[in-house]
């Protein structure tokens, strides 16, 4: 049984023409159609998660990989047309035609996302465990003490001193604001968390720490998990199945370590032999 | 009772990024397992030991053959079946482990092999016994249980490794080299807990290069040569030859 599955999902930015998606992908080797111009940050892509499951998406800059993770987390994004569609188990029809209403209850209650941009996700003038009880009050929490204590338990969880959850935002370390980003994107107990490059801007020792402390929580609360990263080990220590990404194709699926391992694309294989 | 039966597998790497080179990892192996059997595989270097684990594993996609399961309820071609039966043979019944260690870092060691005891199902607690148990029968000093094993030397990392794949005590275990860089004690004792803590209810198949351990642990001996199937003997057949390093 599927959890999210998209089909022929595409994301084209500009006035986009009939040549777009010919005129564009790995064979043609660019993202930008030669006929108007317009950009086709990701098209025809399938996937299929399932419950508990975590899917990791690699590739280059440019690839296509945010677009992507924003169309399946319900990010709202006027710009560009889309196309294909993307069922989820708990919801009837498309998620791509939802009205704002739908969207909002959604994302907060069944899908959250991980920004790869902190200043996207958190408000840095906010107190850490206000920008997470926002997500609470957004939900429908009202009740003060259930909330603080609600924080307090996932700053707990997500390994954030729990004292300084009453300090500005901007005073915590880069790790920690990854930490309340993620603790922000759990506060609803979501079926799916998708996260955008939850390692970049880390130093080494707090990249580790974070992908333990997610891939500890996704494991024990049965999340399943999208996962979107340049970094190849970070997909190999969190992901089951692994799609490479490039000029907004996926030009590769299968099990993480048989496509790290067992590249069959050539661009994979580069993309491997180029890993340091 | 057969296990596995791999039948005319055979794996070649395209290498794009050589000039489409092809590599040739396998070339028509066939052979069966029997169910809790030890199965040693040995060879030279290259000649297609590793490949043909990560084939069983499919870590490797192999080019053509099959490599059924057969299991409690049903037969499984582990060579074309979807990812999601890989993966769910993996947590249940499928355990794999190499010569190196391939972990989040800054886990400490006995949350390193309670892992798959907890994905199993295991209560924490029972799963850290566990594995403290397994971590004293390979002699891993009790102060290194609550440590980072990427600090650990080879042989403390090697044991770790052998403790996390044997202790969900899966049907088939796929050990390569596991026991490399052991001394001579710490290996024996490594040898008896595959023994003991199995107790003969998982399938092996290891590579190994120490013609001592073969002898001492295996029931047949699959002799690789090429990438190509040289021989299966039985254990007290096997003179020892190929097994050259």
């Amino acid at each position: 049984m599927s959890l999210l599955s998209a089909d022929g999902v595409t994301r084209i930015y500009g006035s986009g023409c009939e040549a777009c998606r010919d005129r564009t992908g790995d064979a043609a080797g660019t993202n930008q159609c030669p006929a108007c111009g317009s950009v086709v940050a990701c098209a025809d892509v399938d996937l299929d998660l399932q419950p508990r499951e975590v899917l990791g998406i690699v590739g280059e800059s440019g690839s296509g990989k945010s677009s992507l993770a924003e169309l399946l987390a319900l990010e709202p994004n006027q710009d560009g047309h889309v196309h294909g569609s993307v069922e989820y188990a708990n919801h009837p029809g498309n998620l791509l035609d939802v009205d704002y209403e739908t969207r909002h209850a959604l994302r907060n209650g069944h899908i959250s996302l991980v920004h790869q941009h902190i200043r996207d996700g958190l408000d840095l003038d906010f107190s850490g465990g206000g920008n997470v009880a926002e997500k609470l009050l957004a939900s429908g929490w009202r009740n003060y003490e259930d909330v603080r204590e609600r924080v307090a338990s996932l700053f707990e969880e997500t390994e954030i001193p729990v004292e300084r959850m009453d300090d500005p935002t901007h005073t915590y370390s880069g790790g920690m604001q990854r930490r309340v980003q993620i603790a922000r994107a759990l506060a609803i107990n979501p079926e799916i968390v998708v996260l955008d490059e939850p390692t970049t801007g880390l130093d080494v020792s707090v990249q580790a720490r974070v992908l333990d402390m997610f891939r500890r929580i996704q494991r024990e609360e049965d999340v399943a998990a999208i996962v979107v990263s340049h970094d190849l080990g970070v997909v190999r220590l969190l992901a089951d199945r692994t799609l490479v990404m490039r000029h907004g194709r996926v030009i590769e699926s299968g099990l993480t370590d048989r496509v790290l391992e067992d590249p069959h694309h050539e661009y994979t294989q580069t993309l491997i032999n180029s890993a340091i | 009772m057969t296990i596995l039966s791999i039948d005319g597998l055979s794996k070649t790497f395209d290498m794009h990024v050589l000039g489409d080179t092809q590599v040739v990892g396998l070339d028509d192996v066939s052979f069966d397992v029997q169910t809790g059997e030890f199965l040693a595989i040995v060879g030279e270097s290259g000649s297609g030991k590793s490949s043909l684990l990560k084939c069983l594993y499919r870590t490797y996609e192999p080019n053509s053959g099959r490599v059924v399961y057969h299991g409690p309820t049903r037969d499984v071609d582990l060579a074309s079946c979807p990812a999601r039966t890989v993966i769910g043979l993996r947590r249940d019944v499928i355990g794999y482990t190499s010569q190196f260690l391939d972990e989040i870092p800054r886990v400490p060691a006995v949350d390193v092999v309670a892992r798959p005891l907890v994905e199993q199902g295991h209560s924490r607690d029972d799963a850290r016994e566990t594995a403290r148990d397994l971590l004293t029968a390979l002699s891993v000093p009790r102060e290194l249980w609550e440590a980072y094993p990427a600090t650990f030397s080879g042989g403390e990392r090697q044991r770790v490794n052998l403790a996390q794949a044997i202790a969900p005590r899966p049907a088939v275990l796929l050990l390569d080299e596991p026991t490399s860089a052991l001394d001579p004690e710490t290996r024996r004792a490594a040898i008896d807990l595959l023994s003991t803590y199995l107790d003969g209810e998982t399938t092996v198949i290891g590579v190994f290069h120490d013609t001592n351990v073969v002898e001492a642990v295996a029931d047949r001996v699959v002799v690789l040569d090429d990438g190509r199937l040289d021989r299966v003997v039985p254990v007290d057949e096997y003179d020892g030859e190929v097994v050259v390093e």
